[in-house]
């Protein structure tokens, strides 16, 4: 849908401007198109606004501070200077060039190739609070001629003014001020020029000398939060003239790579869909699933409570990924990569040979390092970097320690539309609490599952029994059964169900029955067993 | 004009107040009104105030934008005590003495003395 930002939309909303246009006779009756707009090749960003900022006209950005204001601005001038050809002016009244230089170097930002270049004019507007002596009428001209002169000298294309509200700290004829600002604004807009102008926000309105009064035809508001000592970064379009936007706050996350906004919903459901099946990596697994394993491209959700193998079943389909010759990504959120592999070594399991070869990653974090928006930002580049066919993500109920159900949820969807279009398969195993009634995040997240399997604890007659059964799998018939899921040395067996008598036979019942080992020849025969 | 200025500020003065020299900077944007009563008033200032020992340089910023940076112009007109130092910098048309006066700190000379 996003493919193409400018059509759609806009063409609905043309009409009405045009009508209004014609009415009041003060606009001039134009064809419907689309505002012109300035990518800003921020991640995110753009899909957000529709193609990027109103091209040659002034956008608001506002927010506290530290919330990524000067971050944005310059990521959007680099982007223009590097990417789409247009040379960008710096003004900054905050920070002087020197400053500026080493705080985006220790972002892993290098501006000074591109200055030296001319692509890029970085320049200090020193305001000194109350140095000034104001003896009769002024006017901001000098501030023009400089902010001209810096604009004709590289070409540049876009402009940003961080955070020019500091002119109201050293000048005291806050009338005067205003009536140049409104100036300075219309000027940009007839010089074409697309600019960045940051405010800080106010208590009452959005900045604090209400700039948001003269920048009308775009506003973006960032917010920097705490929720439970995680600090997480959000993007919101409050307005933008003639263009439709999401309206929603937006996640975003700051790096060395620079911003990334991660839209709520960024894809929507128009991804292609595979017909093609990848094995769970357990033969008798496959079976239940229509004889032929998950779906290429599916997202399939483990869970159950503490110990009933969601973690081997998730290496089996890392394994089975490996032998396939295929990449997997692990992100492991309760063991670290050695334990996980030395656990799966004792059920048979060795992904050892795998990780050699590059096939397997495993990546294991505690959740708390960082935020949801943290997590799912390093996601998304470890899966972009890798292409991975699989990826696994164990568990994702560890996440709700850094996040609420709803932002874990929310987090998942675009981690799955991140994965959907290049038909990566995701398992994510959850640890519910309780057999009988399966956690709030399940249900919440089910929804965005293809394939549900959920593991039990069953404490019968005198053991506890694991089992396994496929509580849903879209598209494709599956076993209604429940199997006994026995881990044994040499490996994860299902076992169907042995009847006898009408009665179910399983553990050592069934065991004893048989009188063969069943695939369990390390359980012991308990003692305890009745029959 | 620097060299020349250095020499004359080096002359010895009979009192410390008028051993001042000052070197002034006056940065307008065009021959407008204000521009125009800016570079009046400040003659007319120096004059009943500095007369000999002063110097002003008007800078038109239409012409040499690029000199706009190096004394962080922003407001027009604006004045900049280049001497002595420390730099001091008023903006506005100068029309307002007695502002200028504390702004350049300047104390009026007493009659005897001129």
């Amino acid at each position: 849908m996003l493919d193409d930002p400018s059509q759609g939309p806009v063409v609905s909303i043309m009409p009405r401007v045009k009508r209004k246009g014609v009415g009041d006779g003060r606009r001039t009756p134009v064809a419907a198109r689309p505002v012109p707009k300035a990518r800003t090749g921020i991640q995110g960003l753009d899909e957000i606004t529709g193609g990027g900022l109103p091209r040659g006209r002034p956008t608001l950005i506002c927010g506290g501070p530290g919330c990524g204001k000067t971050i944005l601005s310059m990521e959007f001038l680099m982007n223009g200077a590097r990417r789409f050809g247009e040379p960008g002016v710096f003004l900054s009244f905050e920070e002087t060039v020197e400053e500026l230089t080493l705080n985006f170097a220790s972002l892993g930002f290098d501006l000074r190739p591109l200055s030296a270049r001319k692509k890029l004019s970085l320049d200090y507007v020193q305001v000194e609070p109350n140095e000034i002596q104001e003896t009769g009428a002024y006017d901001l001209d000098g501030l023009f001629i400089r902010l001209e002169h810096a604009i004709d000298s590289i070409g540049a294309k876009r402009v940003v003014l961080d955070t020019i509200e500091t002119l109201f700290s050293g000048l005291s004829q806050t009338r005067v001020l205003r009536a140049e600002l409104r100036r300075l604004f219309a000027w940009l807009r007839t010089k074409g020029v697309t600019a960045i102008v940051t405010g800080e926000r106010g208590d009452s309105g959005m900045t604090r000398h209400g700039l948001e009064e003269y920048i009308s035809d775009c506003v973006i508001l960032l917010d920097h939060r705490v929720i439970e000592q995680n600090a997480t970064r959000r993007l919101r379009v409050v307005k933008y003239r003639g263009s439709t936007h999401g309206a929603n706050e937006s996640p975003f996350f700051i790096d060395e790579s620079g911003i990334s906004v991660l839209p709520i919903t960024s894809l929507g459901l128009h991804h292609r869909v595979s017909a093609g099946r990848v094995s769970a990596g357990v033969p008798a697994l496959d079976d239940m699933l229509g004889g032929k394993g998950y779906f290429r491209g599916s997202s399939v959700l483990v869970s159950g409570t503490a110990g009933t193998g969601k973690t081997s079943l998730a290496g089996y389909f890392a394994e089975a990924a490996g032998r396939r010759g295929e990449t997997a990504l692990y992100f492991a959120f309760e063991e670290s990569a050695a334990q996980i592999v030395r656990n799966l070594r004792s059920i048979g399991l060795d992904l050892e040979p795998w990780l050699r070869k590059g096939l397997l990653q495993i990546h294991a974090e505690r959740p708390t390092t960082s935020g949801l928006e943290g997590h799912l930002s390093a996601m998304r580049r470890l899966i972009e970097d890798t292409k991975p066919s699989a990826v696994l993500v164990d568990p994702i109920s560890n996440l709700i320690s850094v996040g609420t159900s709803v932002e874990v949820k929310a987090m998942l969807a675009r981690l799955i539309d991140f994965m959907k279009p290049t038909q990566t398969t995701a398992l994510f195993t959850s640890l519910t609490p309780d057999d009988r009634h399966p956690d709030a995040t399940d249900i919440g997240i089910s929804s965005f599952m293809d394939t549900w399997l959920v593991l039990r604890n069953n404490e019968t007659n005198w053991e506890r029994i694991r089992t396994l059964d496929v509580l849903k799998s879209r598209g494709m018939p599956h076993s209604n059964k429940v199997r006994e899921f026995v881990l044994t040395s040499q490996g994860l067996k299902l076992i169907e169900v042995v009847r006898r008598g009408g009665r179910a036979l399983v553990g050592s019942e069934r065991t004893d029955f048989r009188g063969d080992s069943g695939g369990t020849p390390q359980k012991a025969r308990r003692p305890s067993s009745r029959r | 004009m620097s060299a020349e200025s250095a020499r004359r500020s080096r002359k010895p003065r009979t009192t410390r107040a008028t051993a001042e020299f000052f070197d002034l900077r006056l940065y307008v944007a065009g021959q407008t009104p204000r521009s125009i009563a800016a570079v009046a008033n400040l003659k007319r200032i120096c004059e009943q105030h500095l007369e000999g020992r002063y110097r002003i340089e008007v800078i038109d910023l239409l012409e040499r934008p690029q000199l706009a940076r190096g004394d962080q112009i922003l407001a027009l007109p604006t004045l900049v005590r280049k001497l002595p130092v420390p730099i001091r910098k008023l903006v506005g048309d100068l029309s307002d003495t007695e502002r200028v006066l504390v702004g350049l700190d300047v104390r009026p000379r007493s009659p005897a003395k001129s």
